[in-house]
């Protein structure tokens, strides 16, 4: 089973590399880009039946850093 | 006094707080590979050096954080003893969830390597005892993940409890409150961005540093 882990920034942490991005995106005059916001995804190939609880102590315990990102697990076989 | 200093693949700064250790407590201090799963008997501190362990991969200080020796170092900070992290040390204390908050890429995306000066907000630590409380000192800061985040709530508790030991006098890294080192709730636990081991002696350019070590000796017992 594939799994991908999206881990993005917590709303209302500042994100200064979104800010770069949004930045060189407005230099290249793309206009109309409201925010950015840099996050990363993790691609796992896990044993086919792996329980939600242990794909998100994995995430809990390292892929993310709670205080500060929120995760979400996305499926695909 | 014994001393242990941790080393991680890709630790930087662990010969510099050795050679700061021997310097002020006279005995060289044990080098601890990453994999070890307990610390030396008899310490009475555990420093957790600057560098870019494990590549600063995932975030940084995520993967030593998570390491065996650190299950050792989280178990004795937990029974008392004073831990000691700097900068990427900082980093991998506050990953290992023996600190609050965590620590991001510095506002300006800039790696910042220079002197700067600090305030000394809390001189009434194992730490700090040997500065002044408001006192100013230079000490040098090189790191690319400096900007320490909390959330409010967090951050007035912090305040409140006297549990910042460190501020940063100017703009560095958009760290918030500017919060440069910070305690655990027992005190036993000081994670600081600033290098207090690069400056030990006249010939670094200052000795602002060493206080912080000697005032660890004297708290301690030599």
């Amino acid at each position: 089973m594939k799994l991908s882990i999206v881990v993005t920034l917590k709303p209302g942490v500042l994100d200064p590399q979104g800010r770069a991005i949004h930045h060189a995106l407005n230099g290249l005059g793309f206009e109309g880009v409201a925010d950015v916001r840099q996050g990363k995804l993790i691609e796992l190939e896990v044993a086919d039946g792996t329980d939600d609880a242990t794909i998100d102590a994995m995430c809990r315990r390292l892929l993310a850093n709670t205080v500060i990102e929120n995760y979400r697990v996305e499926r695909s076989s | 006094m014994k001393t242990a200093v941790i080393v991680f693949p890709g630790s930087n700064c662990d010969r510099d707080l050795a050679v700061a250790l021997e310097a002020v407590t006279g005995t060289a201090p044990a080098m601890v590979w990453h994999g070890e799963t307990a610390l030396p008997d008899g310490i009475g501190l555990v420093a957790v050096p600057g560098g870019f362990s494990y590549g600063d991969y995932l975030r940084s200080g995520a993967i030593a954080a998570r390491s065996p020796v650190m299950r050792a170092v989280v178990d004795a900070a937990a029974g008392g003893l004073p831990v000691l992290g700097v900068c990427n040390g900082f980093q991998v204390l506050t990953e290992a969830g023996l600190l609050p908050g965590a620590l991001m890429r510095n506002r300006d995306l800039a790696f910042v390597c220079r002197d700067v000066e600090l305030a000394v907000a809390n001189a009434d630590t194992v730490f700090t005892r040997h500065y002044r409380a408001d006192e100013r000192i230079t000490v040098p800061v090189a790191h690319h993940d400096g900007n320490y985040v909390a959330d409010a709530d967090t951050l007035d508790r912090l305040e409140g409890e006297g549990r910042v030991a460190f501020r940063y006098a100017g703009p560095v890294n958009g760290s918030a409150r500017g919060i440069a080192g910070l305690l655990n709730d027992a005190g036993n636990v000081l994670g600081m961005m600033p290098h207090p081991e690069r400056r030990i002696e006249p010939a670094h350019g200052g000795s602002d540093g060493r206080r912080l070590f000697e005032g660890l000796v004297a708290a301690i017992g030599g």
